[in-house]
């Protein structure tokens, strides 16, 4: 199957089109550049080639205006690449409030997918059109990289930290996801579809075969499975803090330290607790490593993000 | 000069004519560095920095060709868009140590080890390297380096890219992944004696008049090169032992599963080897200035310039690693910064190239072979750098970071770049190594070839990385195989290209026409004062010097005396 040659690939994305503007921008300031060089190369070497044996050059030290010149421009020229460039970086880099949640979790040589509602998938990731995604990644071996070219952008899946991408796709259709992070024997093979769907379909698709339960719902049997509830029941006699409105919190270190309770620090306190000892509580908490997987992780992480906010009439004030 | 004295020393050097070369035609000299003695212990225990040169030269190309096997093979894979010729564990092996061989045993020494050890000495007037004897060891250590990274191969290979990330290098890859680093890292201490060497030598052996900016500009960037193999190799050859620790011991550094951190890895790999990147260019732009003004028969324009940028990319290039990183989880704070720095960076390589552009004009010029190179050069570098604005502009990054334009970008940068100044310079000093002349239309034939072969296999890249092909892919989608295709058929040209050279220069080694010293009537000391090829110690006499470098006669008569201006710089 032959498909028609293109020279840019499709723009599914706002960033994406933003992108090819810088790109147009940089290509023209190459051309011309390239051409510029290229053509004073070759008229020089025609226009003053040596035609008989004792041709001198005419010996010319340099020129102070000039270099200035051609130190001033390139640098023009690179400086507003990089502030324009610096602008769409960081709309990459921001997502909107709101915006839908699905876990990723890379392995060699796979992508798994876990939406918000239950569904999950393998190499395949189905969004709503027009709205804002989040993907919160990570890997359970080496460094992955999830890479949509249509969207135009990439971000590194790490062992051991989340990290994040978001997009708004602005166009149906079905684009590829390839990793672009060298991770072993079947690199080339670790990529799959990105499937952007009108909303209708999504719903559609949402609500259909091999949706489970929800991930806070898996978390919730996780959490008292793993006899998490008996530490932290939330009463005030428990053995470890409560957990309620903990996610995005402020917690307050036995060193005197102070740390936001994000996603990492979730993560660190299910697998390493002893690294970081909550003020007042003693290092009794076990470690989890090796007993749940980053999916169940995930899950533990989002069953505690539903626990609500501390019941007023708790005594517990540490936060 | 504490450097004691070569056991050569018994071969008296024989006069050498000084002054003005004259097109006599007939080899002025019986005695020379080739012939002052024979047998293999001569080579294998030289101390002569020009013999050295030579025995680089000979393990420098044998890895060039090494590693340029790998990469027919993987142009051949990638010819269709199945894995089909071999499978995913062999290609990935090939990609890497086409990687490893190219960067750390053939781009990083070529043009500093073959061509520095033997001209630093002769163009600053010295007879030979400040420390003669640790030449030589560092060739023993690169070769020893290269053999093991070499053993690395044919016992099973390694697979984890040649930039080695953990935490697949160090606890997930089976392959040898140790006896390859090693092999980088034993290599690596070449490298800082090689820069130490060159260091003193510039600064303490100069012949009397040999101002600082008097110096050639081959000196300059091989001044600047010498300070980042001696401030950046440290810092590889520590990430390797803590990557072998990891690998070893299970020590974390790297590994999250260990406590460690992937992304160090990256900062650590990349403070080494984004300055090495210019351990291979710089030397490269110095044979550039060369042969621009032995071929327009004119100064460089704007010396002082051209010098300084030398130095100012050795200094910034120190500060820009973090462009390697933009989607790794560096924060985009560091990112901005990195981005800022890397498009200043770009700026001295710029003024380079409008400079030597500016030589041309009004020149005598001239289009042999070196010419050429030196002319193919100057389009591929611009593209080669143009395209570096892409990946230094934070969001274009990272739509084509770890994808085919990046490795279009350094391809033209290393090969179009290092590699066509490294052969422009081998054909230009050709005739002072060997004192033979090689065949000129063959020569010229093959260097278009070259540019030609050259451009079609890399440019294709470009396109293809911005379409979405990620790098380091056994496999691909079919909307990339014309582009594919393309890049694979100019392989072969550029294949063929580089064989060429290879087998005209070992002819030329027994049946080339014999020059005498100064076959293009070039200005400098390698060419005035010493003979072709030069005697053991390089000039009969110490050599007085008393102009600028490239002081070619003048077109316009009344300024036509340039000799006694060379103080005005000081
Ligand atoms: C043996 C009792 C015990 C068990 C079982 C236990 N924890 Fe803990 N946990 C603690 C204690 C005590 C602390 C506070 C000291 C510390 O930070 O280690 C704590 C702290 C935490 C924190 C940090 C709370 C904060 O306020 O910052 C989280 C999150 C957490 N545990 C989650 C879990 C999860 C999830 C499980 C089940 C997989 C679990 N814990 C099982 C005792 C326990
Ligand atoms: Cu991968
Ligand atoms: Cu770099």
């Amino acid at each position: 199957m032959t498909q028609e040659f293109k020279l840019l690939p499709q723009a599914a994305s706002e960033v994406a089109s933003s992108v090819d503007h810088i790109t147009l921008y940089l290509t023209v300031v190459s051309v011309f550049f390239t051409a510029l060089i290229s053509l004073l190369v070759i008229v020089f070497a025609t226009r003053y080639r040596r035609r008989h044996a004792d041709q001198r050059a005419e010996q010319i030290e340099g020129s102070l205006p000039l270099e200035i010149f051609w130190t001033v421009i390139p640098l023009a020229i690179a400086l507003f690449s990089f502030a324009w460039g610096a602008r769409v970086f960081f709309r990459m880099n921001s997502t909107p409030e709101g915006s839908l949640p699905i876990s990723v979790t890379g392995k060699q040589w796979m992508w798994k997918v876990q939406h918000p509602e239950g569904r999950r998938e393998i190499n395949d990731l189905h969004v709503p059109v027009g709205v804002p995604v989040e993907l919160t990644m990570i890997s359970e071996d080496v460094i992955h990289s999830f890479y949509v070219p249509a969207l135009r952008t990439k971000r590194d899946v790490l062992p051991g930290r989340y990290s994040k991408l978001a997009f708004v796709a602005n166009k149906v259709g079905v684009y590829d996801i390839f990793c672009a992070e060298y991770c072993g024997t079947k690199h080339s093979k670790m990529i799959g579809k990105l499937h952007v769907l009108e909303d209708s379909q999504y719903q559609a698709w949402l609500s259909g075969a091999g949706s489970g339960p929800a991930p806070r719902e898996d978390g919730a049997q996780l959490f008292a499975a793993l006899r998490c509830d008996t530490c932290h029941s939330g009463q005030d006699n428990s053995r470890g803090p409560s957990l309620a409105g903990l996610f995005g919190a402020d917690v307050p270190l036995a060193d005197g330290q102070v740390v936001k309770a994000d996603l990492d620090y979730l993560r660190e306190s299910i697998l390493k607790p002893a690294v970081k000892i909550v003020a007042g509580y003693q290092p009794l908490m076990p470690t989890y490593a090796g007993q749940v997987n980053e999916e169940q992780i995930g899950q533990l992480i989002a069953y505690m993000r539903t626990l609500g906010a501390p019941d007023p009439a708790s005594t517990e004030t540490t936060r | 000069m504490s450097s004691s004295s070569p056991p050569l020393a018994g071969v008296p050097p024989r006069a050498v004519p000084a002054g003005p070369p004259g097109p006599t035609g007939k080899p002025a000299i019986k005695d020379n560095y080739l012939n002052a003695d024979y047998g293999w212990k001569s080579w294998l225990f030289t101390v002569d920095h020009k013999r050295i040169a030579i025995l680089y030269l000979l393990s420098v190309t044998f890895f060039f060709f090494v590693g340029g096997a790998f990469a027919v093979l993987m142009r051949l894979e990638l010819a269709t868009p199945e894995g089909d010729l071999v499978q995913a564990e062999t290609y990935n092996k090939l990609f890497t140590m086409h990687g490893v061989m190219m960067v750390f045993f053939f781009l990083l020494p070529s043009v500093p080890a073959v061509l520095g050890n033997f001209l630093v000495p002769l163009m600053i007037g010295a007879k030979d390297l400040a420390f003669p004897r640790l030449n030589l060891l560092s060739w023993y250590i690169y070769t020893i380096g290269g053999l093991f990274s070499l053993f690395a191969v044919v016992s099973g290979g390694v697979d984890t890219g040649w930039t080695f990330y953990a935490p697949y290098s160090s606890t997930y890859s089976n392959t040898h992944v140790i006896a390859t680093a090693l092999g980088v890292f034993i290599s690596g201490f070449s490298s800082i004696l090689t820069g130490l060497n060159f260091l003193v030598t510039i600064h303490k052996m100069r012949a009397p008049g040999m101002t600082w900016f008097r110096l050639p500009l081959f000196i300059w960037a091989h001044y600047a090169t010498s300070i980042i193999m001696l401030l950046g190799t440290p810092v590889i050859a520590i990430t390797i032992v803590l990557l072998a620790l990891e690998r070893l011991f299970q020590i974390g550094f790297f590994d999250a599963k260990l406590g460690g951190d992937p992304v160090l890895f990256q900062h650590l790999f990349w403070f080494y080897s984004h300055p090495a990147v210019y351990i291979m260019i710089l030397p490269a732009m110095g044979v550039i200035s060369e042969i621009i003004a032995a071929f327009s028969k004119k100064r460089i324009f704007g010396y002082s310039f051209v010098a300084f940028s030398s130095l100012a990319i050795a200094i910034l290039g120190f500060l820009v690693w973090g462009h390697h990183m933009f989607v790794s989880g560096q924060s985009v704070y560091a990112g901005l910064i990195f981005s800022f720095l890397s498009m200043v960076v770009a700026v001295p390589s710029a003024v380079k190239t409008f400079n030597w552009t500016a030589t041309l004009f009004k020149g005598s010029i001239q289009l042999d072979t070196p010419m050429l190179y030196a002319l193919g050069f100057l389009g591929l570098f611009t593209i080669g750098g143009l395209t570096g604005l892409y990946l230094a502009t934070l969001a274009v990054d990272v739509h084509v970071h770890d994808t085919y334009f990046v490795v279009a970008h350094f391809h033209y940068v290393m090969v179009g770049g290092v590699v066509m100044a490294y052969l422009g310079g081998l054909h230009y000093w050709w005739p002072k190594m060997f004192g033979r002349m090689y065949p000129e239309f063959l020569a010229r034939i093959a260097a278009v070839v070259v540019f030609v072969g050259f451009n079609l296999t890399f440019f294709p890249q470009f396109l293809v990385g911005y379409q979405g092909m990620p790098r380091r892919y056994h496999e691909y989608v079919e909307e990339f195989q014309v582009l594919n295709v393309l890049s694979s058929a100019g392989a072969s040209i550029l294949g063929l290209g580089y064989l060429l050279p290879m087998i005209y220069l070992t002819w030329s080694l027994y049946y080339g026409r014999k020059v005498g010293p100064n076959p293009w009537g070039a200005k400098g000391l390698e060419w005035e004062q010493a003979g072709s090829p030069p005697t053991t110690f390089n000039f009969e006499r110490t050599p007085l010097v008393t102009e600028e470098a490239y002081a070619y006669p003048d077109a316009r008569p009344q300024i036509t005396a340039r000799a006694g201006h060379g103080g005005r710089h000081e």
